[in-house]
């Protein structure tokens, strides 16, 4: 089974929600009448990143109520999304989210359950902390997705690997930070090994939506992979340009790779829970 | 302990005049000013902007003092010259003169803060007149140091090379085909005959970088620095100067009364909106 992913590498407005839609859905048109059938855009696409006091006021909630929601969910229809968003629960708390769309339905929310509070970080200050990491049931097969901190946790890729997940699609905000003599920052060559190594060690695709542009002094660094159950990378985006980057992914790899290397086969989840039940218990 | 402040030119290059570039026109701007000094930094801000803008929507200022070395109007024009930048030289001695001669025997620090903040109403005046913003030109050693003129030089809408070191600017400066006789020469303030900033700090910039390399970047502590061979009078003198100089680094302070106060809990990016 083939799969055309696309990767909507784009700068948001910081809080302009109108604008930010708007992109949204002139790159889902586009990137259907590409024949993408999966448009995966970064974290807090539809808001911008450093958002300090503008949480709640540009907070959604991902039903075909919500007035935001209703233009993405009818977008839908012809193209898979998967958005970033500041999703408002029943009690008011405010979470970092991305949301699976797809056919008309909202699939799965997944809300960020890392929030980074150190250094540059101010997350944990406005946001609640997720807490849930499932993998969820697409009409390519079965899926997880996570947001930036998410992933610099091993444990949040290996849950949605147990759980099921073939392709895990990572999005994020990442600042560039980490100057030397290299050609690409540190924070850059840090996010593109660690999901190669993902992709590597489980065996998976592993798609990543980096944003671009600047707010204030911050550059986000684009540079978003899509690596191979072989941890072979298979596209990647301009670093610092905005892009849509479609690459067909031929989802029978998983086959091929894992008949030659059965690291899921021999994975003893039990073992991991005996040893943390020991280790969180003595 | 390794320091290791080599950078890449080219990725640097790529981020500052993108910066620079959205910086500017998200506000609905398309133009920018620069001071040209004639030194090393505000070369490699204006060439930054140069790049980033279109030369043609850059505006090279240049303010000398009677007491100016002529070096450093000829190396701003080199500049001029090169990128093809429009440009304006405005002498300040007139205005700064008023204020000087009020007070015979005026300390050197005076008048060169008068200066500097002379230079800075220039440029603020000719942003309004050029409709650009300010570029700054302060590198991460002066602003560690607390080497500037609070509301003089330090004053611009944003700064593209204030998180690079003294040396790490010369390597841009480079890759920005900066001429020779600007890298080369020692730094100054040129407030006043034969200043150079090393002479004025007491240690050099190839020194005190690499100490500041440690003590921010790679969170030392100012006793490990020692023991790793720099001397234990120069990481106390530095390391006073940092904290001393925080001032010059944030806004003042307002005395928080409501539930709600600028600076504390009403808290957004400058980019607010755009």
């Amino acid at each position: 089974m083939k799969l055309k992913l696309a990767l909507a590498q784009i700068n948001s407005k910081l809080g302009n929600i109108p604008a930010n839609l708007e992109k949204h859905l002139a790159l889902a048109k586009q990137a259907f009448q590409d024949g993408a059938d999966l448009l995966v855009f970064p974290e807090l696409s539809l808001t911008g990143y450093v958002l300090q006091d503008l949480v709640p006021t540009i907070s959604c909630r991902p039903r075909s109520d919500d007035p935001v929601f209703k233009e993405l969910i009818n977008a839908s229809r012809d193209i898979d999304l998967v958005v970033g968003f500041v999703d408002e629960d029943t009690r008011h708390r405010f979470y970092i989210a991305s949301a699976y769309i797809s056919q008309g339905e909202v699939v799965h929310v997944h809300h960020k359950v890392y929030l980074p509070t150190y250094g540059l970080f101010d997350e944990g200050r406005f946001f609640a902390p997720g807490d849930l990491v499932r993998a969820f049931n697409t009409r390519f097969g079965r899926f997880g997705m996570l947001i930036c901190e998410d992933f610099w946790h091993a444990s949040p890729p290996y849950i949605l690997w147990q759980d099921g997940a073939d392709m895990l699609l990572f999005s994020s905000a990442s600042p560039g930070r980490g100057l030397n003599g290299e050609p690409k920052l540190d924070s850059s060559a840090w996010v593109e090994h660690i999901n190669r190594a993902y992709a590597s060690l489980f065996t998976i695709f592993i798609a990543h939506a980096n944003r671009t542009g600047f707010e204030d002094g911050l550059n986000f660094w684009g540079g978003s992979t899509v690596f191979d159950p072989n941890g072979k990378l298979v596209a990647q985006a301009p670093y610092f340009e905005e892009a849509l980057t479609i690459t067909e992914i031929d989802l029978n790899q998983l086959h091929r790779t894992r008949a030659r290397l059965p690291l899921l086969r021999d994975e003893r989840p039990e073992l991991v829970q005996h040893e943390l039940e020991r280790i969180l218990h003595k | 302990m390794e320091i290791d402040l080599l950078i890449n030119p080219e990725l640097v290059r790529k981020i500052l005049t993108k910066f620079i570039a959205s910086e500017i026109t998200r506000v609905g701007y398309s133009r920018a000013v620069v001071n040209l000094s004639g030194g090393i930094d505000s070369a490699v801000s204006f060439a930054l902007a140069a790049e980033a803008l279109g030369p043609q929507n850059v505006l090279a200022i240049r303010l000398p003092y009677k007491t100016s070395s002529a070096d450093s109007l000829s190396h701003a024009q080199m500049l001029i010259d090169q990128f093809g930048c429009p440009s304006v030289t405005i002498p300040i001695t007139d205005m700064v003169d008023a204020l000087i001669v009020r007070e015979p025997g005026m300390a050197e620090i005076r008048k060169g803060n008068i200066m500097a903040r002379a230079r800075m109403v220039v440029a603020y005046d000719q942003s309004e007149a050029f409709k650009g913003l300010v570029v700054g030109t302060g590198n991460k050693t002066e602003i560690l140091l607390g080497y500037t003129t609070l509301y003089g030089d330090s004053a611009c809408a944003f700064n593209p090379i204030g998180d690079l070191y003294k040396s790490q600017v010369r390597q841009l400066a480079r890759s920005l085909n900066i001429p020779e006789p600007i890298i080369a020469k020692p730094p100054s303030a040129d407030l006043w005959s034969g200043q150079t900033d090393e002479g004025e700090l007491g240690f050099t910039y190839a020194e005190v970088d690499k100490l500041l390399f440690l003590l921010v970047d790679q969170r030392y502590r100012p006793e490990e620095c020692v023991e790793a061979g720099f001397d234990e009078k120069f990481v106390r003198q530095v390391f006073e100067r940092i904290r001393k100089n925080q001032f010059k680094r944030v806004l003042p302070p307002i005395a928080k009364l409501s539930s709600r106060t600028v600076g504390y809990d009403f808290l957004y990016l400058r980019d607010w909106g755009t």
